[in-house]
């Protein structure tokens, strides 16, 4: 920090961040002082200028998964704004070009296609449901592009091309089934999920785990169509399997119908002890907590997680999206994709996507809302899984909290 | 019996029995007003999932206004709500017959893309007016929890209340149809257009009040499936596929025909669903409409018409 301080024209650029509530804290490398030539950080003809670069935003602006990509365009563009209030990358402003993948998968691929041969932009945050990253994934490959992808997913893949932000699947379920089966001394588990990739992979990891390693027992595997919204049957057999706890990975509207309908049958959390991968603060505004209260949610970011890097953040975020605005676990994890690319870009002292993939394992951000996270080999982050409690305001309340956690895409034995 | 006392059985028959029927009540609930455009005027409405929703939308409306001006009234709301749905989702009916299907009347295919277009473009309304984000109502005490006959049962409130309404939209629609001037002057330019003009009988008058409350029923249809679910702006698009399916199952042209539809469309579904998973049960609950409708393409019950 001295030798920041000592620069006047940062120690302006300071007061104006911290006046504007908008700072955050960075650890900032020499080389961002001057900017450097053209010629030297771009060798690959990206959308690269003297005093610009350009990336691509890509997610769902319209159709039926908005509702869940609108929070992380918003904390990507966050990110960018802040970036840039800081002097930008290697002394470049980040300019963003935005593209709707209207929730049709082959869309998100034409689009990727766009951004990377047309645009030339320097690297992409997007994606959101598998699908689409499935989708898109080829392209990526193909051209050599950058994805940052924020959403906690099933794991089994990773791609030069890729850094994912979120969780995989055993960063988010080994511990939250450790937990209840050591805190509620469960034995017998219900899986319940919606009808596709996510939630399939993601039961056979924790089936396998339960069986295997806790020595419980499944009594019961359940999918139900995306779209469902009618529980009854479904919840009739959970009430004749009797288990100890529920676990549950619905999405979307169903989400909705399947807690307002457990609670309408009496299961509620003073009985019951559920346990969800799939309920982050963005999914509350639905559901309502009064539905929720009592059950439990695993993921690596709430709201009220504890320190100085998440206040801000949220003060942000709030200011620039108003009061009402929630974060869930993805809208976190979304906001570090253009820090952890910046980190990248300085270490490697260029925009070229095989030397920011190069520069990336090992890069760790102390700022994360989330607190502290660090890109492993393998293009997953390390970082904690926390339990939390949902509460009748629709507030969670954070009963654990991990440590660290290695990711590991591809678990041997569960799969 | 796999280690169950008969009590637990029985309570689980109860239960399950009431999950059917609630199922039910709210695939009739849905397909009334779709049976009247459909069915009555052989319009294919393919916005009507959209009238729901703005009944769905006027209800979390209501609720929020209520929380934020008058938190005492919270437990009264509702009715409310849903009656001011239906005279917005009616007035807006209303004005699409008028401003669109009636050029359409003699171009059925064009009806159908022309309100496939309209439910676009209200999706993209509620969007933009109410954010892509789902939201749910604030439920009043009396529809929340389980009503307990005995220790074992659980009954859903909101499922009773949704089949109260189901009964008593559905004796409204046949007490309009079958009973008033107004059904009578339905039915005859139904049957025949032109004789019914040739009477005095105002068709272009009847079409639009029949359309206009096909979409009042959906926009009554919406606010109660609140209770239900959450909404967003493509709600709509989750019910319109099963709205069509009891329709066209029941036969287009009876009302008797729809009720039989939903009803064994419920009870197949929601049997099946507990002896297999929820997927299946739908790929064979779709089968047995698709073959049945093979054998009797024209649905379950079928008017006799002079063709």
């Amino acid at each position: 920090m001295n030798r920041k301080l000592e620069n006047g024209l940062w120690r302006h650029a300071l007061s104006l961040m911290t006046a504007t509530a908008l700072s955050v804290a960075l650890v900032l490398p020499g080389a961002t002082m001057a900017a450097p030539a053209t010629a030297d950080v771009s060798k690959t003809g990206l959308a690269v200028t003297d005093t610009t670069v350009t990336v691509g935003i890509l997610h769902s602006l319209t159709g039926t998964m908005a509702i869940s990509e609108t929070g992380s365009v918003e904390a990507e563009k966050l990110a960018i704004d802040q970036i840039n209030e800081m002097g930008g990358i290697l002394g470049r402003k980040i300019e963003v070009i935005t593209e709707d993948g209207a929730s049709d998968w082959p869309t998100f691929a034409e689009k990727a296609r766009k951004l990377l041969v047309q645009d030339k932009v320097a690297t992409v945050f997007g994606c959101w449901t598998s699908a689409s990253r499935k989708a898109a994934l080829p392209v990526f490959e193909k051209e050599n592009g950058l994805l940052y992808y924020p959403t906690f997913y099933e794991g089994l893949e990773q791609s030069h091309n890729v850094i994912y932000t979120g969780q995989e699947a055993t960063q988010q379920i080994l511990d939250g089934l450790n937990w209840v089966a050591k805190e509620k001394g469960a034995k017998t588990f219900y899986l319940i999920g919606s009808d596709y990739i996510w939630p399939r992979t993601s039961m056979k990891i924790a089936r396998k785990h339960i069986e295997n390693v806790l020595g419980g027992k499944v009594v019961g595997e359940e999918y139900a169509p995306l779209g469902h919204t009618q529980f009854g049957s479904i919840i009739n057999k959970i009430r004749l399997k009797k288990p100890d706890v529920i676990y549950a990975a619905v999405v979307g509207g169903s989400n909705v119908a399947w807690f307002k309908q457990l609670k309408a049958a009496g299961i509620t959390g003073d009985k019951q002890t559920l346990l969800t991968i799939s309920v982050t603060e963005d999914e509350v505004l639905g559901i309502g907590g009064e539905n929720l209260v009592g059950f439990y949610s695993i993921m690596k970011y709430f709201m009220p997680v504890e320190n100085e890097n998440n206040k801000k953040f949220i003060a942000a975020f709030k200011a620039k999206y108003g009061d009402d605005s929630v974060i869930g676990d993805v809208t976190q994890a979304a906001y570090l994709g253009p820090w952890l690319w910046k980190a990248a870009v300085e270490k490697a002292g260029s925009f070229d996507v095989d030397k920011v993939v190069a520069a990336s394992p090992g890069i760790e951000l102390t700022t994360a809302p989330e607190g502290y996270v660090k890109v492993h080999e393998n293009h997953h982050l390390w970082s904690k899984a926390r339990i939390g409690q949902w509460q009748a305001d629709g507030q969670v309340k954070i009963v654990y909290e991990s440590d660290l956690i290695e990711p590991n895409p591809f678990p041997e034995g569960y799969q | 019996m796999g280690g169950y006392t008969l009590t637990e059985l029985g309570s689980i028959f109860v239960m399950q029995g009431f999950a059917g029927l609630s199922l039910f009540s709210v695939l009739l609930l849905m397909a009334l007003g779709l049976a009247i455009i459909f069915g009555q005027m052989g319009v294919i409405n393919m916005a009507h999932g959209e009238f729901m929703t703005i009944g769905a939308y006027t209800t979390v409306m209501f609720s929020v206004l209520t929380a934020k001006f008058a938190p005492g009234f919270i437990d009264y709301y509702f009715p409310f709500a849903m009656l001011v749905s239906f005279l917005i989702a009616f007035g807006i009916g209303y004005f699409v017959e008028f401003a669109m299907i009636r050029h359409l009347y003699k171009r059925p295919l064009d009806t159908l893309l022309a309100t496939w277009g309209l439910s676009l473009i209200m999706q993209q309304i509620f969007r933009s007016a109410f954010g892509a984000r789902e939201v749910s109502a604030t439920l009043p005490e009396w529809l929340l929890g389980s009503f307990q006959p005995t220790e074992s049962i659980d009954i859903p409130l909101n499922g009773i209340f949704v089949m109260g309404l189901t009964v008593f939209v559905t004796l409204g629609v046949f007490y309009f149809l079958f009973k008033s001037r107004w059904g009578l002057r339905v039915r005859a330019t139904t049957q025949n257009r032109i004789m019914a003009g040739a009477v005095g009988i105002n068709t272009r008058l009847v079409d639009r009040v029949s359309f206009a409350l096909g979409c009042g029923i959906a926009g009554i249809a919406g606010a109660a499936f609140t209770t239900i679910t959450s909404t967003g702006p493509t709600t709509g698009t989750l019910y319109i596929v099963d709205t069509f399916l009891v329709v066209v199952f029941g036969g287009a042209a009876s009302l008797f025909g729809t009720i039989a539809s939903a009803f064994s469309i419920a009870q197949a579904q929601s049997i099946m669903e507990f002896f297999m998973t929820g997927s299946m049960a739908k790929v064979l609950t779709l089968l047995t409409i698709i073959g049945i409708l093979m054998l009797r393409p024209e649905g379950l019950f079928s008017i006799k018409v002079r063709k």
